[in-house]
């Protein structure tokens, strides 16, 4: 069955953190909990600067249908509802706890279905009031991605354990400590969207992951795909077209082509929501790179500073000359270490200077590289050539917006253009020649 | 603590311009050193003098330009020197080189913007205008010397150049017809310094190829079709047509193929426009060869088909994911 995604690049994998065990950290004084950690609308807050609340306690509901609730990740008191810092660079609304040390915990007992006893409809909800999102990257809200109309039927789910981003580790660790989890939550996702079949992707660079869950207890329908180490395979188009060889249809989703892709953590927490009743408060994250002290795979509590998870794995080798929320491929350089850790957050590298090779932007050379490389069959030189020149008028001719940035194309070039930043330009210029 | 909010990806390749650059060069040097055994100190004194000629007059129009002087360092001034070099006789007036460096730098690259904007290769240009400009210095050759260095020359033919003279003169293709590959393999005729040395020179396009600096695409389509048409020719009459294993191995057919027409910025950027420039430049060729006023037709095909460079990459752009195919719009 295994096809091949067209296109793709091999940057080396980096993954020193493999044998990093998924450790826990000392909590942090104060927790900045961000009203928009996924797609959509932000979440509207539901406690008041002095409230005590607990842990597990809905502290805000989503604002819209493309919106997640927000839970207290331990007890304590409400400080301030105030823009604080944010992945992206601006100033995001959020909610911030001071724990209070006690770690009491909301009784939910009537939340969870440990026996699964109630219907598929119920889960979805109990996805929905648990604040789960996307844990790969784009933390979309699960719950839309499991609700796809009567029209579209899904034959398949697809457990996303590919993690092709060089560096990162925390899907790798948790296919190897947690496999029942995230196989409990793909059985969740078959039964909620009736799928008989079901796929657990990794890339052959995780043997023992695969090995782990190949042999751990599969649901009925359930098989375990090894997948050449390519990037970027994990992004969920080019992910469908290596597993069935089905293109997405410009402008659709996987559930036109009759699968949902779930990533393993998303799995593994939809799990614990559904069967104990615990709401996403924490994920795992790979802090890696050559600077920090303590690279490895941490158990984080949401709204946890980077700084703090830097400090408390002991700091930095030196000054950082490049923090990467994210990956290396598709993470965003952030300038300090002051936000939180969101429900989005993978990993976070450092960089040291002189540790990423130094780009010296030149004129397109037409090497051709980027076109062979693009998993969108794209002319990335092109598109980069008329965002320069600013001939926008031109890039809807040229497919700008099938663009999935997944920076395949910058990789490559020996002119070191910054492809990504460019088509990003383009899209939002084409954005503001539709608006008027 | 101030860091880098440069915009993803964070890792690059370590393929840069000068890696694609040098290491063309270093693939030229078996030829270049095959040239140098026949043609002695007058071959490295063509070469020298290219090459620094490039250099500096890239430099002095860096200077008008108000620019940098880093393009100096990004090896292309020096592979358009060697490339142009490879394109001329080994005893043609320095002064001629140092027109050619001017023409292949200035009208050849500078004037659209330097690298990446020139639409016709550099070298190709200056050989071109040299050749309309200066066509006796530029078509007698001097007779190779294996590891002689005196300075002094005989001028004879090149292999296609006699092959012309006796189809005009005796209505057949002479010598040609059964000549031993021998000599043209390991460069024992006249010629430019890079028309010699087929072997030498296909042993560096291995070694791009090899590198990965350029694809099968351009080099195997063009030496297939020439090869392809001149064999059709032969079989129809090995009287009028040279056999195509000569044909394969004269001329400037291997600098051409794995050199001059894989240019990146001059060919097409997909790997089916790249075949298709590929055989285009193979059917140009055999007609000029063949059919045309000179004897060899390997620059003016490749300098041709630079000019079909933007409407060969029009209609071959890949199907976009997602979309349709053409047979499924069809239907
Ligand atoms: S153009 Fe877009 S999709 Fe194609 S390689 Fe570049 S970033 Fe990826
Ligand atoms: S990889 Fe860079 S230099 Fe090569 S064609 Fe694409 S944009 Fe141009």
């Amino acid at each position: 069955m295994a096809n091949r995604f067209r296109g793709g690049v091999h940057p080396d994998d980096s993954k020193h953190t493999s044998k990093q065990a998924i450790s826990g950290l000392q909590p942090a004084e104060r927790l900045i909990l961000s009203l928009s950690q996924h797609i959509g609308a932000p979440s509207r807050p539901e406690v008041s600067v002095g409230d005590r609340v607990l842990k597990y306690q809905p502290i805000a509901s989503p604002g819209g249908f493309v919106s997640m609730a927000l839970h207290a990740p331990t007890s304590g008191t409400v400080k301030a509802i105030e823009p604080a810092p944010h992945p992206s660079g601006r100033l995001v609304t959020a909610i911030i706890i001071e724990p209070d040390g006690l770690d009491e915990a909301l009784d939910r007992t009537d939340k969870a279905d440990p026996g699964l006893a109630r219907s598929p409809e119920n889960w979805k909800e109990t996805i929905r009031d648990s604040g789960i999102v996307g844990m790969g990257g784009a933390a979309f809200p699960t719950h839309v991605k499991l609700s796809p109309p009567e029209d579209k039927p899904i034959d398949m789910i697809v457990a996303n354990g590919v993690e092709c981003e060089p560096y990162l580790t925390a899907d790798h660790r948790l296919m190897l400590e947690s496999p029942d989890e995230i196989l409990g939550g793909l059985f969740l996702a078959m039964k909620i969207v009736g799928a008989k079949k079901a796929v657990v992707a990794i890339e052959a660079n995780k043997p023992d992951a695969a090995e782990v869950m190949r042999k751990a207890d599969l649901p009925e329908g359930v098989t375990v795909e090894v997948l050449p180490v390519m990037y970027p395979q994990g992004a969920e188009k080019q992910l469908i077209q290596a597993l069935t060889g089905r293109e997405v249809p410009t402008g659709g989703l996987p559930m036109d082509v009759g699968v949902v892709v779930q990533n393993v953590g998303t799995l593994a927490t939809m799990n614990q929501a559904i069967k104990e009743g615990r709401p996403m408060v924490e994920r795992v994250m790979t802090l890696g790179g050559p600077l920090p002290n303590g690279p490895g795979n941490y158990m984080v509590s949401i709204g946890t500073s980077l700084s703090h998870v830097v400090e408390q794995t002991g700091g930095l080798k030196g000054p950082a000359a490049r923090l990467i929320n994210g990956g290396p491929m598709m993470g965003q350089a952030l300038a300090g270490l002051e936000s939180p850790v969101t429900k989005g957050t993978s990993g976070l590298l450092a960089f040291g200077p002189g540790e990423l090779r130094t780009l010296r932007q030149r004129a397109c050379i037409r090497c051709g590289s980027c076109i062979s490389v693009c998993p969108a069959s794209l002319l990335p030189h092109t598109l980069g050539s008329m965002v320069e020149f600013r001939l926008f008028n031109q890039l809807r001719e040229f497919n700008i917006t099938d663009c999935i940035e997944c920076g395949s194309c910058a990789f490559v070039c020996p002119a070191d253009r910054n492809m990504v930043q460019f088509i990003r330009q383009g899209k939002a210029e084409l954005l503001a020649l539709a608006g008027k | 603590m101030s860091t880098v909010l440069a915009p993803s990806p964070h890792v690059r390749s370590s393929v840069t311009i000068e890696t694609a650059m040098y290491g063309v060069i270093i693939a030229l040097l078996p030829g270049a050193l095959v040239g140098a055994c026949f043609f002695g100190l007058n071959a490295l004194k063509v070469m020298t003098i290219s090459i620094i000629a490039c250099l500096l007059f890239e430099a002095m129009v860096l200077k008008i330009r108000g620019m940098d002087m880093s393009p100096l360092k990004d090896g292309s001034a020096v592979l358009t020197g060697l490339l142009l070099a490879m394109n001329l006789p080994s005893n043609i007036p320095w002064w001629m080189v140092v027109m050619g460096a001017v023409v292949a730098i200035g009208i050849g690259k500078q004037v659209y913007g330097g690298l990446g904007y020139n639409p016709f290769n550099p070298a190709l240009v200056a050989r071109v205008f040299l050749l309309i400009s200066f066509p006796v210095a530029m078509t007698s050759w001097p007779v190779p010397k294996p590891l002689s260095f005196s300075l002094d020359t005989i001028t004879g033919a090149t292999p296609l150049g006699a092959m012309k003279t006796s189809l005009m003169m005796e209505g057949n293709v002479g010598a040609a017809a059964n000549m031993s590959l021998v000599d043209p393999l390991i460069g024992n005729m006249g010629g430019s310094l890079g028309e010699i040395g087929a072997l030498a020179l296909a042993l560096g396009g291995i070694y791009l190829l090899v590198r990965k600096i350029i694809t099968w695409h351009i080099p195997v389509s063009f030496l297939a079709t020439v090869f392809g048409m001149t064999g059709i020719y032969w079989l129809i009459n090995p009287e009028l047509y040279a056999p195509p294993t000569f044909h394969l191995v004269t001329g400037g057919l291997m600098l051409g193929a794995f050199f001059m027409a894989t240019d990146y910025v001059t060919s097409p950027v997909t790997g089916k426009g790249m075949v298709i420039f590929g055989v285009g430049c193979g059917v140009l060729t055999v007609f000029i060869r063949l059919f045309g006023g000179y004897p060899e037709g390997v620059s003016f095909a490749i300098l041709l088909m630079n000019a079909a460079t933007p409407i060969i990459d029009r209609y071959t752009r890949p199907r976009v994911f997602g979309y349709p195919t053409r047979k499924e719009a069809r239907a």
